[in-house]
This record gives structure tokens, sequence and C-alpha cells, in this order.
């Protein structure tokens, strides 16, 4: 039996020794002397968190796949192990053999929202790995990041060699053939770089100049490499039908927050919500085959024994065989005692019948994103729900036998007014009032309803209509959040309304990180190294230590989230194409705000960009 | 059918928490494919009941569960079926059939004892001296001990609940009272052993086995658990 790279005394300390262990069913172990290249693949969070991302099972299916490769996952150690490898200088570790994490060839991290980026520093530094790019070697791993935030990767662009612009199933193989190669000829790291630089969607941060102009903004941003291109496209998969996908998913040991089959039946969302980055930089929206999917599912259930199944998508509901794939999933899954999990499913006749084959409806509660309480708010965010959409959804919810719903605003959208934010406590309301309308003897759940409202606060993200807007500060935060209290209080039902809120210092921290560029590089490093770490754990969350990282480093957070752009700025992240193009962004922002709502992509192609993809629903119907 | 099913645990696998290895065979079970009956209502739940959990950082060679099934499968087969499902460090050892399906034939139900072995990891902490008045220790004719309970501090003879216990090759085999009425844990024995030295030992310095759990049969005689059942043809 394997060696652990931990002792038992520790073992025995930590909460939940098994983060650490690997060994889970499924996992794929090789023999290191047997292997070209060793990646190790990491989560910068906790193993509850990172085990819930498909993502990662994809890539490490995709690179075990390769005979020559050995992917291996790792997690961010929770703060207990923190000190203690800290205090008796232990290597960070990958889980399936244990090895030291600085003797792998590439330690490729997630980034999947801006909250985590100290603990990715943590993986670095308790890799014992040189925490800047340019201070690295050959003898270290080449660290390279992926995921969501990539799409401005430059507060990061001190701390990584490479990054991945894109979907990973795309680029990987010829990144680690290029590697292999490299290697076999005794080229050197740099001329491994420049090499990768040649790969679309391969963007390395430090072939890359910026000047700044005596305002701040930026005055260039140009490659100082000749294999550096002026821009990097982001790499889609065309096809999702035929591609990688896990067949035999990792089986945790412990309970993860995703404790289930993920099936992921399409990627990328025909609506385009204004403020929705996914929507916009996952285009074009691209569906997998209803028997692909099916397939999948039956595979996947079989290898893992796991008893539920979820759908994942940014809008199931949009999926063109939503019908026959929830219909199939039923038939098969209620003779296996197996549950389904229905998330992001448009509240209609159709999903709530399925609802209440699912799950118990006593016990459940019914969710609406209406994110705005006005029709003229949802107008501006291009939000396409109506007034009449959310009360008559709600109405078939409470003669289904639901009287539990949940809804999701957000404060601070661009334009908002007092009447917007006002339209939030009187659509609560007016939901809670359409219950009451039905006789008291149908009425379900003991004649009493429940409408939880919860409202976050609107952090505007790069590649979508409303990258050039100022955040809220902290005080109109604020002040709206206690005047719709006020008003919530104010409503005929207030006693059925609960309202909740989010924490206004995280968000500001996100709108920074979101839309900053490379100078904060060193006040990322600073707050870490002040002790800044699981910054999206509230518990751990020191929003006065990261304000006197800013102040040490004399960089003015303000400047980032509260400032308006001009159209014609440079922005950081304008270096990638990310399919839509900023004359589509700008036509959107201008329709914004005149409060014109632009069709879904199925209904009308509103010329984004992604076309050039050559893939889903902009080439629905027409071969 | 009620089917007792005998495993290991064994290396890493003693981090993994008893509500965790309940978990892991749910999961088992369904990969295997073998008949598990489930429970009815609205969330059914498979029909398993495990003997006793174990703590955290002891290994085993001898733990039980009970399951309920719609068809059986030979003895041998469904080891093997449940043996291609389990990670390195559990091993299905037995698969056999309990006649008596009632409740009281539960493996919890009736579970009186546990034989365990104990080492410590460094050799040399149990020399001959510590040999010496670890012989001493269990020879007393009464072990007073206060045990923490939730409701407070209770007095026990810790003698009463050792039935059995010996010294070979420098470790130490113990056969304790196990199960709802009387349970006595390993270490507990150790602690209060050292304790009385003026000495204190982590749990991390011990390497402690569970080999086997017994119940008790009429004549007052310790029965293997696994002796309960017959083979599955």
């Amino acid at each position: 039996m394997k060696k652990l790279a931990l002792s038992d005394d520790i073992l025995l300390k930590v909460e939940k020794p098994a983060r650490y262990l690997g060994n889970e069913f499924n996992a794929v172990c090789k023999d290191h002397g047997q292997v070209d290249i060793k990646f190790a693949m990491a989560f910068p969070d906790v193993y509850e968190i990172g085990m819930s991302y498909l993502g990662i099972q994809i890539i490490y299916d995709m690179l075990n796949a390769r005979e020559d490769t050995c992917c291996e996952r790792v997690y961010s150690p929770w703060t207990d192990l923190d000190r203690i490898m800290r205090e008796k200088n232990i290597p960070l570790f990958a889980l399936e053999s244990q090895a030291p994490i600085k003797d792998f060839d590439f330690l490729g991290i997630t980034i999947q929202y801006e909250m985590c980026y100290t603990n990715i520093l943590q993986l670095i530094d308790l890799a014992q790995i040189p925490m800047l790019a340019k201070d690295r070697t050959w003898e270290h791993p080449i660290v390279i990041g992926g995921g969501p935030c990539t799409y401005n990767p430059e507060p990061l662009a001190d701390f990584f060699d490479i990054f991945y612009i894109g979907e990973g199933e795309t680029v990987y193989n010829d990144l680690m053939d290029v590697y292999k190669q490299c290697r076999r000829e005794g080229r050197s790291r740099m001329e491994f770089l420049e090499q990768a630089a040649r790969i679309p969607g391969l963007y390395i941060p430090m072939f890359y100049d910026v000047t700044y102009k005596e305002d701040g903004t930026i005055a260039s941003f140009a490659p100082n490499n000749p294999n550096a291109a002026l821009s990097i496209k982001k790499q889609v998969v065309t096809d999702l039908s035929h591609t990688y996908y896990p067949e035999k998913p990792v089986v945790p040991f412990i309970k993860v927050t995703q404790d289930r089959v993920v099936l992921e039946i399409q990627r990328g969302c025909i609506r385009g919500c204004r403020f929705c980055q996914a929507g916009m930089v996952y285009r074009p929206n691209r569906e997998r085959d209803l028997e692909f999917l099916k397939a999948y599912a039956v595979k996947m259930l079989e290898s893992t024994g796991h008893e539920e199944i979820t759908l994942s998508s940014l809008s199931s509901s949009d999926y063109s065989h939503i019908e026959e794939l929830v219909t199939f999933l039923l038939d098969e899954c209620q003779s296996k005692k197996i549950n389904i999990s229905l998330p992001s499913l448009r509240i209609d006749a159709f999903s709530l019948d399925v609802m209440s084959k699912v799950q118990d409806v006593k016990k459940s509660s019914l969710t609406f994103a209406p994110e705005a309480g006005t029709q003229r708010m949802r107008d501006v965010i291009n939000k396409g729900l109506t007034q009449e959409d959310i009360l008559g959804g709600a109405m078939d919810a409470f003669k289904g036998g639901w009287n539990r719903v949940k809804l999701y605003f957000m404060l601070g959208l661009p334009g908002e007014t007092w009447e917007d934010i006002e339209g939030i406590a009187a659509l609560s309301n007016d939901i809670a009032a359409l219950y009451y309308t039905i006789p008291k003897s149908e009425r379900p759940g003991g004649g009493r309803v429940d409408i939880v409202t919860s409202t976050s606060f609107f952090v505007p993200k790069p590649f979508t209509p409303f990258q050039w807007v100022a955040q809220n500060t902290n005080e109109q935060f604020l002040e709206k959040q206690r005047f719709l209290n006020g008003k919530i209080k104010d409503q005929l039902n207030h006693k059925s309304i609960k309202y909740n809120w989010h924490d206004v210092e995280l968000t500001q921290l996100e709108g920074i990180l979101a839309r900053g560029d490379r100078r904060l590089g060193p006040v990322l490093l600073d707050a870490y190294r002040m002790g800044c770490l699981y910054d999206s754990w509230s518990e751990n969350f020191r929003y006065d230590l990261w304000m006197k990282a800013f102040e040490r480093n004399h960089v003015d957070p303000d400047f980032y989230n509260l400032r308006e752009r001009d159209l014609d700025e440079i922005l950081p992240w304008d270096f990638i194409d990310a399919g839509v193009s900023k004359a589509f962004l700008k036509r959107e922002w201008e329709q914004a705000q005149k409060g014109v709502v632009t069709p879904n992509c199925r209904a009308k192609c509103s010329g984004c960009g992604s076309k050039i993809y050559q893939g889903g629903v902009c080439f629905e119907g027409k071969n | 059918m009620k089917v007792r099913i005998k495993f290991s645990k064994k290396g890493i696998m003693k981090f993994i928490g008893h509500l965790d290895m309940m978990r892991y065979f749910q999961k088992a079970f369904r990969r295997s494919g073998i008949d598990i009956s489930y429970s009815q209502g609205f969330s059914p739940h498979q029909l398993i009941s495990f003997a006793a959990p174990l703590g955290v950082g002891l290994t085993s060679r001898g733990e039980y569960m009970d399951i309920m099934m719609g068809t059986g499968t030979n003895s041998r087969k469904m080891a093997e079926l449940l043996n291609a499902q389990m990670v390195e460090g559990v091993e299905i050892l037995s698969c056999r059939q309990i006649e008596d399906e009632t409740k009281h034939s539960n493996a919890m139900a009736i579970l009186a004892a546990a034989d365990y072995e104990v080492f410590f990891k460094d050799p040399d902490f149990f020399d001959r001296d510590m040999e010496m008045s670890f012989r001493a220790f269990m020879g007393q004719s009464h072990i007073p001990t206060v045990r923490k309970t939730k409701k407070g501090q209770r007095e026990i003879d810790l003698k009463n609940l050792i039935y059995k216990w010996d010294i070979k090759d420098g470790h130490i085999f113990m056969r304790l009272a196990t199960g709802s009425v009387d349970n006595l844990k390993p270490e507990f024995v150790i602690e209060t052993f050292l304790q009385s030295l003026g000495k204190n030992a982590e749990l991390s310095a011990l390497d402690i086995c569970r080999l086997e759990m017994y119940a008790k049969a009429e004549d007052g005689s310790f029965i293997s658990l696994e002796d309960l059942g017959k083979d599955i043809p």
C-alpha cells in the first residue's frame, strides 16, 4: 500500500483526513516511472468544493487517456493542515501518488472565481515553487491556469507561466506534445514557452509589456516576443457529442457539494442576459446529442454507484430535447432508486410535473430568478422574464402543491432607480398575495406561503455589455439594501417574506479583481503574505488586510471598480478574442441604456461574432 | 434474505470514518449489481446495518454488516462481485446467509465482544518493564475507572469488561465487551493503563487492529458473527 505524504499523527489531528488521501474509487494511479509527463491538476479551494467541479474530471480523463501522461489531483489544504505544512515544511503533494507537486511537469490550476486568488498563491507557495513566473527554471513545474477568470487573467499575470483561454478539450494534447518534444530535444524552458505561444488559445503573460497613461489607464499592450500573437483566440469544442467526457468519474469518500453524477447537457446560453459573463464567453450555445447524454448517464451511474444525477447547463429548459431527456432519466432512475435533481429549469407545466415526481413537494421550494424588480429594469439587463411569466409560474406551483418560493435579485444594476428596487418588494408581495387568492381550503402547505427574497450586489464583468460601467460604492449598496428592507416591511404580506442579502465587502473585492490589471499582482501577493486565504469563506475573509495591502502598494482599488470607463479605453482583457466582438458589446450597452431587449440566439442572430466557431446554435437548422 | 458480510479495513482506509464507510458501501452495492433491498417511502434507502462502528485510526480484519436482499447470490460469487468494487484497503472476506430475519438476529443486536491487537509503533516504548507493568495492571482483581459519559462521570470496573488478554511478541491482545449494553474501547484500556503510570500516548502512537466480533452463545461461550451464518449455495 502506498506511503502517504502526511504522517498518522497529522492525519489524526486534522479535520476530514479523507481530503488528503486519494485512493477513491475510479481514481487513476500510474507509475511515474512509466510516463513522460506528470500533470497535477489543482482546484484552489477545499476538496469538497473542488471535487464537485466537472471540468477537472474531463481534463483528468482526457490526460490520463494518454499513455505518456499521468494526471493527478490536488486541492487547497484547509487552514488546519496549511499551518502544519508550513510549520513542518511539508511540500504540497498530489492525491494519487502523494508525490510532491514540485516534482511534476505541470501544475494546472482552474480559476473559477475571483475570491480564490489567494488560494492560488497558497498552492504555489506550499508546493515550494517560486511565486513569480519570472523566477522559475526548468527545475520547476510549468504553472498553467484555465477557467472563467482567465477571460481577464491580468491580476494573476505575475504568477502564471501560461494561461489557457477556452475549453480544456481543445489544445491540451498539442501542449503536451510540444512539451515532450522540447524535453526530448533538450530545449530550454524559454524555448518551450515560445513554442507554446504559437498554439492557439495559449497566453504567456511574460511575452507582453503593458504601459500606462498618466491617468492610470492602459496606453499600450504589446508582445515583446516574436512568437506571441497580438490577440489570443478563445478555443471551443465545436462538436460536443464527439469529445472527451468522463465515463468513470472519481467517487469521493466524504460528502462533497456535488455528491452525484453530473451530466453536462450543453455549453453556452442562447439568452444573452447583459450582466452574465458566462452567457457571453461560453458562446456559441452548443448542445450535446440526446443519445450521447442517455448513454453517458447510464454509464456514469453504473460506474460510480451514485444515488443521484443532475443536469448541468446555464439554462436547462433551453436544451432542445429537455423533455425527452428528463422522461428517459425518470424511467431509468425510478426503477433503480436514483434521484434526479433538476436545477435551472423554467417553471412551467412540464417542469412542475417532473419535479412533483422527483421530489417531496411539501419539503421543497421553487426558485425564480427575475434578477430585477421591474419590467423596465429587466429589459435593461435583457432578462426575458415577464411579470406574467413569474406570477403564472407561481400560481401553477401553488396549485401543484408547493408553498415555498425563492426569489433571486440583484441590487446596483446599471441605471437602477428607487422604483426598480421597490419593485423587488412589490413583486415578492404580489406572489404572496397570489397565494392568498386561492380559497383557504385549497391552499397547499397549511395555509401559509413562504417567500424568500435574496439580493446579491451586481459586479460588472469583462466581456459583458456592462464591462464599462461603475460598480456601486459600499455606501450605495448598503443604502439600497436598507431601503429595500424597509419596503419589504411595508408590504401587506411582509410576514410571508424573508429577506436575505450578501456581504458588501466581498462584492467590492470581487469587482476590483474581476476588472483588474497587472498592477494588482503585488497587492495579491501582499494580501496573501499578510494571511488572506479562503476569502470566499466569510469566516476567513479579512477586508481590512486587503485594504491594507492596497494602501501599502499604493494602488487605488476604486480605480478598478468605481470608475466608469470610456468606451475607447484599452481594457486589460482586450487582447483576448472571446468570440463576442467589442462592437456587439457596445451595441448591447446602447440597447441596454434604451431599455430595448435583444432576442435570444434561436429567435434571431444578433451578430455577436461567435459564428466564426462554425458550430452550435449559429448553425442550427442550416445544414 | 438476510446476508451477513464480513470485511477487512486496512492501511490508509483507517482514516475513513464510519459514516463515510456506509456511504462507500452504498455506492459499491449499486455498482456491483447485487439485488439489495430498499426501504419503502419517498426516498428509499438500502437496508444495511453495521455491527459496530470502528473508530478513525483503527484497522480491522473482522468488520460486519447485515444487508437485506431480494434474491441471494452464491457466497463466493457475491464476494467476487463486491471485491471488484472495492478500493485498496477494503476486502470482502465472506457473505453468509442469516436464517433468522428478525431484528433480534442483527449483528448490532447480538454483538457481545470483539478481539483487538494493539501494537506500539515505537517498539522500544513497550519494553520489558512496561510489559511487566501491564501484566500487573491487568492482573488486579478490580480496575476501578472513571469514565466520562454524556450525563457526567460514571465509575466502572474495567475488569468486568475485559474477557481475555495476553501479551505476544511485544503486542497486546484483548477481548473486550462490545455492543450496545457494555462497550469498552481498546484505546481506553491502554490510556487508563498509561495514566496509572503517569504517562500518556496519542492514538497515533498505536496501531490497533480489530480482529473479530462475537455474539454470546447460550452456554456463555463466544461465537464469531460469521459462524452464525451459512454459505449461500
